[in-house]
């Protein structure tokens, strides 16, 4: 096993392996009052009524560090993964990953088979909702084999061996490799999912809520799926999630958003015990 | 004349509270050093702000001002107050230790591998890494058969003694003590404090809070009186 010391001491000229630069998401077509930098509500114009799902998003993702992103319902977490993904298209911004042209290109830029590539090889994604990341029909081994397959695998053996591991890794029974998701339960779903977002050795993987709506028991296999996974093959995670917990357990810093915007980071255990603004504060305050 | 190791210049500490629209002040105007190899003990009434200046130092807390010179092996004298995150995190990792009176442990970790992990952050080899741990957790008195379960069912003794024993096994330069011994009895404390001593002679800087005056004794260079948020 590979130590967990993954945060190597930090020599200050080490490029972060994500890089993302004034991610904007907007919705509508902006006015002169909202693309100045006037005042929103919340996050829409009270003009022109354009929503900013994401504004002006700054992150710095480091090797083998879980980064925890929190906030409200609506203050753009989601945004902001799916839009590293490419599931939405961005704005504006700029994001870089330090091993895809050296870093220099930036991969909101580039042409539809280059990001195809990048969210087959880079990245790997894990979806709050199960639906939106695994075919339902297809078997969960299938489901990984279209991963693969989608990354230039062509080998039925290889495949078959590497859907195995995988599987047997998140604790799926072997004879269940066969049977479709649909047949699974949330937690069993969900850890198809992470297998399936782990088949081409990611160097980022992105997890969005990956443990709401699933019991306890359920929730502490899957987190400590999360920390194996860390562990074991160094990536590097952007996880959000609601639960401060989670994050109080896996993160080592945290990025606090509001209303799209990025308003506290810092260290986890000093986000979550010296909390400096007020939004942030009213949520660590929440905690039961 | 030995040289600094952790040098506080005029810490300030206050919490203001948004909602409550309150700013509550905690520590003003600390000022002191911690000499390679010294031990400063802190004492004070509860709400003194003792804990306060520890996590201050560990990070925990951001300051309001003032600066807390660390000397550190891998950057050299660096402001904690102001340092990089990541050079933050590296620094927990690998030279600072902090122990306080309360557990914090991931859940259905076993003792001994809570231990181990420690020491594989602070960058041992898997080998080196249990042989310390075994080492810390006989020298801690915790019982062999209590090595392989989860501390959420331990006594408030035995959590404090892994507590201990997670912090130690990494050998820190700079050592945090936040009251280790408030829950222990006499033979365990006796115990802590021979540790403590080696640590010492070891080259380890200790900064602790302790009510027991007693096991202060002869383990302090210095100690302080924290009232109301400022020395006397």
């Amino acid at each position: 096993m590979q130590s967990i010391n993954n945060i190597n001491e930090p020599t200050g000229t080490e490029k972060p392996i994500l890089n993302v630069k004034g991610l904007t998401v907007r919705y509508g077509k902006g006015c002169p009052h909202c693309m100045n930098g006037g005042e929103l509500n919340k996050n829409t114009c009270p003009k022109c009524h354009t929503v900013w799902a994401a504004n002006g998003v700054d992150i710095e993702l480091y090797k083998g560090e879980i980064l925890g992103i929190v906030g409200e319902s609506g203050s753009g977490k989601s945004t902001l993964m799916k839009s590293i993904y490419f599931d939405f298209p961005v704005t504006e911004g700029e994001a870089y990953i330090s091993s895809y042209m050296d870093g220099k290109k930036n991969i909101f830029d580039v042409n539809l088979q280059q990001k195809k590539f990048i969210r087959n090889n880079i990245m790997g994604m894990v979806y709050q909702n199960p639906v939106l990341g695994l075919r339902m029909d297809y078997s969960a081994a299938g489901n990984i084999a279209e991963k693969l397959i989608a990354a230039g695998g062509r080998n039925f053996g290889k495949m078959t061996e590497r859907a195995k591991g995988l599987l047997d890794s998140v604790e799926i029974l072997e004879e269940r490799m066969k049977e479709p998701p649909k047949n699974f339960s949330g937690g069993m779903q969900q850890r198809v999912q992470i297998s399936k977002a782990l088949a081409n050795n990611p160097e980022v993987l992105l997890l969005d809520e990956v443990t709401t709506g699933l019991d306890l028991s359920v929730q502490a296999k899957v987190l400590d799926l999360i920390r194996m996974i860390r562990q074991e093959f160094g990536v590097s995670i952007l996880l959000v999630s609601h639960d401060l917990a989670v994050i109080r357990m896996l993160a080592d810093r945290t990025v606090v958003m509001l209303d799209g915007k990025v308003i506290e980071r810092g260290l986890t255990d000093q986000i979550l015990d010296d909390p400096q603004h007020p939004y942030t504060q009213q949520l660590v305050h929440s905690l039961l | 004349m030995s040289e600094p190791i952790l040098t506080i210049k005029n810490l300030s500490k206050n919490f203001f509270l948004h909602e409550q629209g309150k700013e509550i002040k905690s520590c003003h105007d600390i000022s002191f050093t911690l000499d390679k190899g010294g031990f400063i003990g802190i004492v004070g009434t509860s709400g003194a702000g003792k804990s306060t200046v520890l996590r201050c130092i560990y990070r925990t807390y951001l300051l309001t001002s003032g600066e807390v010179i660390y000397n550190s092996l891998c950057y050299g004298d660096i402001d904690l107050a102001k340092a990089d995150d990541r050079q933050m995190i590296y620094l927990r990792k690998a030279e600072i230790g902090y122990v306080s009176q309360f557990l914090s442990i991931l859940p259905r970790t076993t003792a001994k591998q809570h231990v181990i992990d420690a020491a594989l952050e602070a960058g041992f080899s898997q080998e080196e890494a249990e042989r310390r741990a075994v080492e810390m957790l006989e020298y801690f008195r915790l019982r062999p058969d209590l090595w392989e379960l989860y501390p959420a069912t331990f006594s408030g003794g035995e959590k404090l003694r892994l507590n201990l024993a997670h912090a130690m096994v990494k050998a820190p330069r700079l050592l945090l003590l936040d009251e280790p011994t408030a829950s222990l009895d006499p033979d365990t404390k006796l115990l802590v404090r021979d540790l403590l001593l080696k640590l010492k002679n070891e080259g380890a800087s200790m900064l602790g809070i302790f009510h027991d005056l007693e096991f202060m004794d002869g383990l302090c260079d210095k100690v302080y009186n924290l009232s109301k948020g400022s020395f006397v």
